[in-house]
């Protein structure tokens, strides 16, 4: 018999094999798959994301976290897409222009992933063109914009304009982040949200989008 | 040459070159390096600004020259060259009584989630290193690493050419921004960077100049080394689309008798520091 509830753990202390052998055997045994991800694995990537802003936890605990939650969700996701269960959301992240910074994005994309978002991953030194393509294309529901340079910032305004020009504003949240931002940049430049951290900005885009 | 300046009580270093070339017309998602070779004058020009100002010790336009930071830029065919002529320009610049070290800093890649590999870090650190001692240069600095894994390959890597090597990572994280961005203290980097190589260690960038007393007392403790200490002058703040800092010279060289006394030999700035900075550090010291 799975024991389910370990399957938290092995999530939080990012141990990637035995969360998929657990995960394995639970729904071998007819296990709810819903009930793995709701139960066991969100909670246990909020734990994950809880440490990380208390700065218990560092990017390498993070990261195995994510990993295992992502070997986990790859066995699950095909049941749920069988059950017509929709993401939790879909997101386009990127780094704006004229920044090549990408550790923090790729973050916030592994722990969006873990926290059951499907991302889309447009890369580093995005064109606003780029990410309006991303989100027609793809149906987004939420953007997230990255910057690490306090010069690069401006490029985080000029792209809500540019959704905003391609009539696109009204059907995505906009979520920034990244060393140099804060939420009074956040406000002046009229983005849904700002969040400080990766743990953050899964909360952050799960409230914003309602799930 | 090293060693007679250690002798001599504390060496002042450098301070920013990216935020001093900005000034000079940089654009933002430029690569700075570039200029070594596309504008080789205004690179120079800043690296004798630093002479002038009194660095005993001044670093190389190559910190982002490794192969796959540069591949970011669509730059890597470029690598030797790059560094040999960065090399060259400083040295130029030096004249005979300042020693230049080779800037080597962080790939851009991480180690913990797959994206590179120590074979291909050090392969890329190597190559960098051995163009920039055939360019000239007096010694390394590996700097601005987050990532010790990342920082032992550079120091190895650069080791290899029987140069000095220092080796500094960033501490801006964890609730006393003491700790690496992967959550690393002082007492963990000290005695690793010795061991890959490194003669001395230290740290550089952060989160301004205060935080690193206590950081380089932990290093100087952990090493039982002199330490270098370049840090910003503090974090940026946006002002009508500027980059701000509002640490002035002042303000940042009166925190050099603290450093000193926390184990500090080589003292400089990092981004936001300028020529200003370093000549208040000489004029402090006396």
């Amino acid at each position: 018999m799975a024991d389910s509830a370990k399957l938290y753990d092995t999530i939080v202390n990012g141990n990637a094999k035995d969360a998929v052998a657990i995960t394995k055997e639970a729904l071998a045994e007819n296990a709810d798959p819903l009930e793995l991800v709701t139960r066991y694995m969100i909670p246990a990537m909020d734990e994950v994301g809880r440490r990380f802003e208390c700065e218990d936890y560092f990017v390498p605990e993070l990261l195995l976290a994510a990993r295992a939650m992502k070997g986990a969700m790859e066995l699950i996701r095909p049941l749920l897409v069988e059950r017509g269960a929709e993401p939790s959301g879909r997101v386009v992240i990127g780094t704006v222009k004229g920044d090549l910074h990408d550790i923090g994005k790729n973050l916030v994309a592994s722990m969006l992933e873990g926290g059951g978002f499907e991302v889309v991953d447009l890369g580093a030194d995005v064109a606003p063109e780029k990410f309006v393509e991303a989100v027609e294309q793809k149906s987004a529901n939420v953007v997230c914009l990255s910057a690490l340079l306090t010069v690069t910032m401006p490029s985080m305004k000029t792209t809500i304009a540019a959704l905003n020009d391609a009539g696109l504003r009204g059907r995505v949240k906009v979520l920034v982040g990244g060393a140099p931002v804060t939420q009074q940049y956040a406000d002046e430049i009229g983005a849904d949200g700002y969040a400080e951290n990766a743990g953050a900005a899964v909360k952050l885009a799960r409230t914003i989008t309602k799930v | 040459m090293l060693g007679d300046l250690v002798k001599n009580g504390p060496v002042i270093t450098d301070g920013a070159w990216g935020t001093e070339f900005q000034a000079l017309g940089l654009e933002y998602g430029q690569c700075p390096d570039a200029w070594n070779l596309t504008s080789p004058g205004r690179v120079e020009k800043v690296a004798r600004s630093y002479v002038k100002a009194g660095s005993r010790i001044i670093l190389t336009n190559t910190f982002r020259s490794n192969r796959i930071a540069l591949d970011g830029y669509g730059l890597s065919a470029q690598c030797v060259s790059l560094n040999r002529h960065g090399a060259a320009l400083s040295r130029q610049a030096a004249g005979e009584d300042v020693l230049v070290f080779g800037s080597i800093g962080p790939s851009g890649k991480m180690l913990v989630a797959g994206e590179t590999t120590g074979d291909e870090l050090y392969a890329s650190f190597a190559e960098q290193a051995e163009a920039l001692a055939s360019g000239g240069v007096h010694g390394f600095v590996v700097e601005t690493m987050s990532d010790l894994g990342e920082a032992v390959q550079a120091v190895k890597a650069a080791r290899g050419t029987g140069l000095p090597v220092i080796a500094c990572m960033v501490f801006d994280s964890g609730r006393n921004k003491d700790r690496t961005m992967m959550g690393v203290t002082p007492e963990q980097c000290g005695p690793a960077l010795l061991e890959a190589g490194a003669d001395f260690v230290g740290a550089n960038c952060g989160v301004g100049i205060e935080a690193y007393i206590p950081v380089c007392a932990r290093l100087a403790a952990a090493s039982g080394r002199p330490v270098w200490i370049k840090a910003n002058a503090g974090l940026p703040e946006l002002q009508n689309g500027v980059a701000v800092y509002r640490g002035g010279p002042d303000h940042f060289s009166s925190h050099l008798t603290a450093l000193v006394d926390a184990g500090a030999k080589f003292i400089g700035g990092c981004c936001g520091t300028t020529p200003a900075f370093i000549t208040a550090l000489r004029d402090r010291l006396g």
